[in-house]
């Protein structure tokens, strides 16, 4: 506690007393005679100066945005996987201006040589025919896909978006572990780094001079859409989907970017043009950032196991009718054996030397290569040639200093005899480390970082800071997440004020997009099911509460309204032997499922209201044991109705939240659809068994209840439930929204302000379908509905809701 | 020596209920190649597609894309045509030796269609089987030519591996075949690619016909009745590619005509469809390959 000194001379800072790098490895944080780097000076004075308490808290505030952002991480286990909150390292990276440009430079220069090394292999093949590069490792490359072979891309080409895995060797200096030319992910969670980081030092990140990164995602956004052929081309990321890792980021930055997010299934070849289907019909696209690996691309001309891809895709690519970043088959450059002989391609076909040297790599497919690396196992990491991973990372067949890591036992010559050309050694580099702040205490951990860049009508542009990956400990093969790594920032740190710019108030406005767009298929999809669940859930939680109340009043004695109600509750799917029953716990999964779908249109407040709610709905229900409800005791019966209120209460929170914030846009207009059709259809059915005069005594009061108009119901009739007061209220009125008349004629509204399809009749199906059911309810009298009445409607509804689907989501 | 065949190849499919989204790559018609010429030829789809699309693929091989937006529940694709086949293999060995044979390899540099380096390795279909390289490596002798390896190693397979079109459909991997010792063209030419990879030889897969009734006096081949499959092999850059047929164990000549090659079946399938559907279809696959 205030252990800081206010002007220090050397590394008088306390913080950084017991701060000790291993021997052999250069350090961040201070320079090899142990004074501090000065780029760290003003930041470690800030540290000292607050108290652990105040650190903590501080830290604290970073996580804090990162749960509230959604931002997590996947931990997979034999049992399965789990989400796990985002493994922040609070202490960024600080880099000076001046060696940030001089790495920027260098990587501007590699992603320049990897165009034109990639252009060759998908072109002449001459790098391989002047023995530049041995042909086994391109034609055995799984990631050479030979129907991208003489592709010209559209944009003249392949290369748009790239990645390099970079670390500091001992000497000071920065090299490259591994090119990410694939589908490079983490620039979205550099940026949640970021917000996260500059939460933990708000003062301090506003008055350094702290490189912004908006500015690299204003030029890559308006390179993405200078990239257009026509006006009218969509913009979009392509995702694997929800079940992808890198989802999150994903839909984070089609948000912020303010561009489409769509699956392949969301896009469909037509006359050799790339199209997405929305609610208005097909729809050109001309810009695709790809985020699908390759392979899974095409299933007709790739992987044709693939059950993701869209069929015609390549097509399309070799039709020049889509510009792809990066094109398909980028892959290639990714085997780690390409680093051997990038350094002689790079002197051949620009006569300079690489300025950003790569990890120094031998194929063993070569004779004096293998020897060489044979003669100097101790310092060498063997792997597979065609492996994309970094040395670090431990893979089956892999020696390091000497020794097999698994338990193979072979001599090492005869092995790189018989499978060098399938081999490559690398030198076992250390790493540099990084202060990381562990119970208080800032101790070195060994870090490698991820730059990301773009191309831009000016060339390539750098993102100015990184995705920092931190060893849990010292040993440098456990930077992965996975085995208890974490993430940092890092700070590029200039010496004059910085450029402002940020992107980032759209982050903050639930559901706005900037840009209009059309809205896909699928996501209207989506939004139109969220509608019904969420719907379905409150009618079900209503139903139970019902249920429960009443069966606390009864005590033993089964009522014939019970056996009424618990025979329709049974109908609707919900079984009453728990309180919480599992199929109210699918209904929230369900509807999250849906709203995950959907994810870049949905608030990140919304999204995290009904994810709490999913696990309220499972906390609660195993909250009552495995004890089932024992009829004899009323407590019990209490318990559940307190539960389900609860749940309620959440769920009107959660629709509050959407249906007061969300912008009124096509999207919106389908959540309504589902959610109005669902309630008027559950009102029906609620109708037609309890609003008859032969129903049980009871029967008008909980219909009443469950329609969550008792209120109303008393101040409108004041008198006696009856009937005719039922159906008027819950059937007829125009003003109860939770009558099937409001709900209709809401339906009717929300399909007219849906754009038109061009050419598409003056009255959709759906629409005359809608408008019948609505005269129908509009001339109804409460005496003159029957049950049958009810159950009619009830089968109009299900019609319309196949119009709908028939003509916004096939 | 030269002889001129008359080819019909009818693929239908019919579904159940209809099939939607339908886009399909077909791999149907001859090529002309230095052992043989396309004389004439067309592929026709019925009904008639919305979009079609003719090129070639990376191979060389005569690729036709078609795509229908609307469900159907009918396609027929016929190629018919007429294919001058002029092949008379050398008598010769002229292959380098097995030890040699990855040096050749290695020095041909290149990534062009022709070159061996395609075919070493893992494909779409064919994966490393310690159980086939065994198989191969047992059948294999110090000193002896790429050739001679061909030769022993198709030998083998045609006692090892029965012959039974009730044993495997189109899935059915090469070491399922392997180990069940039986199966059809396709079987048995992915089990010979993947021994001769395994022990070092490049080796691909071409689909193509048999004539269908064998000239007077000789036995009816194996496959003729539908499209049938055999083995390319890489023998050094003297002898190159010697295409060899381990179903009926004999040096393709000229009662072989051919369609397409490839790594393995993936490359070259007659009919590569996506399409949405689920109710179950029956296919019907029809051959004559008649001398003129």
């Amino acid at each position: 506690m205030g252990k800081w000194r206010p002007e220090s001379r050397g590394t008088d800072i306390g913080l950084i007393e017991g701060y000790a790098p291993p021997d052999g490895v250069a350090d961040e944080l201070l320079k090899p005679d142990g004074t501090l780097r000065p780029v760290w000076r003003p930041l470690l004075e800030h540290l000292s100066q607050l108290p652990p308490e105040a650190l903590a808290q501080r830290f604290a505030r970073g996580d804090q945005y990162l749960a509230d952002a959604g931002v997590y991480y996947r931990q997979y286990s034999d049992s399965g996987s789990t989400e796990r909150a985002w493994p922040l390292s609070h202490i960024p990276v600080m880099i000076g201006e001046d060696e940030w440009t001089h790495l920027a430079e260098g990587i501007a220069q590699r992603a320049d040589l990897l165009e034109r090394v990639i252009a060759d292999l998908y072109g002449e093949g001459r790098l391989v025919q002047t023995g530049a590069i041995p042909a086994g490792l391109v034609a055995q490359n799984p990631e050479w896909l030979r129907p991208i072979a003489g592709v010209k891309p559209q944009s003249g080409h392949f290369l748009h978006f790239l990645a390099f895995e970079i670390g500091r060797s001992p000497d000071g200096s920065w090299f490259v572990l591994g090119d990410r030319t694939q589908a490079p992910s983490g620039s979205g969670f550099s940026l949640e780094n970021r917000m996260a980081t500059a939460r933990v030092f708000p003062d301090f990140y506003a008055r350094a001079h702290i490189e912004r990164l908006a500015g690299f995602f204003q030029s890559f956004r308006s390179a993405l859409y200078d990239q257009r052929h026509d006006a009218d081309g969509r913009v979009a990321i392509l995702t694997p989907g929800q079940n992808t890792d890198t989802y999150f980021e994903h839909a984070y930055i089609a948000r912020y970017l303010g561009i489409m997010l769509l699956e392949c299934e969301d896009l469909k070849v037509v006359d050799g043009k790339l199209m997405v289907r929305t609610i208005n019909g097909l729809e050109p696209v001309s810009v695709l950032w790809r985020r699908l690996d390759s392979r899974f691309a095409d299933p007709l001309e790739l992987d044709e196991d693939s059950a993701l891809g869209t069929p015609g895709m390549v097509s399309a690519l070799r039709g020049q009718t889509v510009t792809m970043l990066n094109c398909l088959g980028s892959g290639v450059l990714e085997a780690r054996a390409f680093m051997a002989f990038l350094p002689r391609i790079c002197r051949e076909l620009t006569g300079q030397e690489l300025k950003l040297p790569n990890i120094a790599t031998w194929w063993c497919g070569q004779a004096s290569e293998r020897q060489y690396v044979h003669q100097n196992l101790q310092r060498m990491m063997i792997g597979p040639a065609l492996s994309t991973k970094l040395p670090f990372d431990i893979e089956a067949a892999t020696v390091f200093g000497g020794k097999f890591r698994n338990a193979a036992h072979q001599p090492i010559g005869n092995w790189l005899e018989r499978e060098g050309a399938s081999l490559v050694g690398q030198e076992a580099v250390t790493l540099s480390t990084t202060p990381a702040m562990i119970d208080g205490a800032l101790v070195p951990r060994p870090v490698i970082v991820r730059v990301f860049a773009a191309r831009t009508p000016d060339g390539w542009t750098v993102m100015p800071g990184g995705y920092a990956r931190i060893g849990r400990t010292e040993d440098p093969t456990a930077l992965a997440m996975q085995d208890g790594g974490s993430v940092a920032d890092v700070w590029v740190v200039s010496d004059t004020p910085v450029d402002r710019t940020s992107l980032a108030q759209t982050d903050k406005t639930p559901f706005v997009r900037r840009l209009p767009g059309r809205l896909p298929a699928r996501a209207a999809d989506n939004l139109f099911w969220l509608g019904r669940y969420v719907e379905r859930a409150d009618f079900a939680l209503r139903l139970l509460r019902a249920y429960h109340l009443r069966r606390t009043e009864a005590g033993p004695v089964a009522t014939p309204l019970l056996t009424k109600l618990e025979s329709f509750i049974l109908g609707h799917g919900h079984p009453l032997d728990s309180e919480i029953p599992d199929s109210l716990i699918d209904l929230f999964e369900q509807a999250r499922n849906c709203a995950t779908k959907v994810r870049d249109r949905f608030s990140t407040d919304g999204w995290t209201a009904l994810d709490a709610l999913a696990e309220s709905a499972r906390a609660l229900a195993q909250d009552d044991g495995d004890v089932a409800l024992d009829d004899d005791d009323g407590a019990d019966e209490v318990d559940a109705s307190r539960k389900l209120s609860q749940l309620l209460r959440q769920l009107a929170g959660f629709t509050g939240l959407v249906y007061d914030n969300m912008f009124r846009f096509a999207g919106w207009h389908f959540l309504t659809m589902g959610r109005a059709l669902e309630r008027a259809g559950l009102l029906t059915t609620m109708l037609a068994e309890f609003s008859n005069p032969d129903a049980p005594p009871g029967s008008y009061d909980l219909a009443i209840e469950v329609g969550d108009s008792v209120m109303t119901h008393r101040r409108r009739y004041s008198v006696d439930v009856t009937r005719n007061t039922v159906v008027d209220l819950l059937a007829l009125d125009t003003d109860n929204p939770r009558s099937v008349m409001f709900q209709i004629s809401q339906l009717n509204e929300q399909q007219a302000q849906i754009p038109r399809r061009a050419g598409a009749p003056a009255m959709t199906e759906a629409a005359r379908r809608i408008l019948k059911l609505e005269t129908r309810l509009a001339v109804a009298t409460p005496e003159a509905m029957s049950a049958e009445d009810f159950r009619a409607m009830r089968e109009d509804m299900r019609g319309i809701s196949d119009a709908i689907s028939q003509i916004y989501f096939d | 020596m030269s002889v001129v065949y008359d080819i019909r190849l009818t693929i239908r499919y019919s579904y159940l209920s209809p099939a939607g989204a339908n886009r399909t790559v077909l791999r149907m018609c001859p090529v002309s190649t230095a052992e043989q010429r396309l004389v004439s030829g067309m592929l026709s789809v019925d009904p008639e597609p919305d979009f079609r699309a003719d090129g070639q693929d990376f191979f060389g091989n005569a690729r036709t894309e078609v795509a229908y937006d609307g469900q159907l529940s009918e396609y027929a694709f016929r190629f018919a045509g007429r294919v001058e086949r002029n092949f008379d293999p050398d008598a010769f060995d002229l292959s380098c030796s097995l030890a040699d044979l990855a040096r050749e390899t290695s020095d041909f540099a290149s990534i062009a269609p022709g070159s061996p380096h395609h075919f070493l390795g893992a494909s779409p279909r064919i994966r490393h089987s310690p159980d086939i390289a065994a198989f191969a490596r047992d059948h294999l002798a110090p000193g002896i030519s790429a050739f001679e390896a061909l030769t022993r190693i198709s030998g083998a397979l045609n006692s090892e591996i029965a012959f039974d079109p009730t044993a495997t459909d189109v899935t059915t991997s090469p070491v399922e075949a392997f180990h069940a010792r039986r199966g059809v063209c396709q079987d048995i030419s992915h089990i010979m690619i993947s021994a001769l990879r395994e022990v070092g030889i490049p080796a691909g897969y071409v689909s193509g016909f048999l004539r269908t009734e064998p000239p007077e006096g000789q036995e009816r081949l194996e496959g003729a009745d539908a499209m049938h499959a055999w083995v390319r092999a890489w023998c050094g850059s003297e002898m190159g590619w010697v295409e060899m047929d381990p179903t009926n164990d004999m040096r393709v000549g000229e009662d072989h005509v051919t369609v397409a090659i490839g790594r393995d079946y993936a490359d070259v399938a007659p009919v590569k469809g996506s399409l949405r559907t689920a109710g179950a279809h029956v296919t019907s696959h029809s051959v004559d390959v008649v001398p003129v």
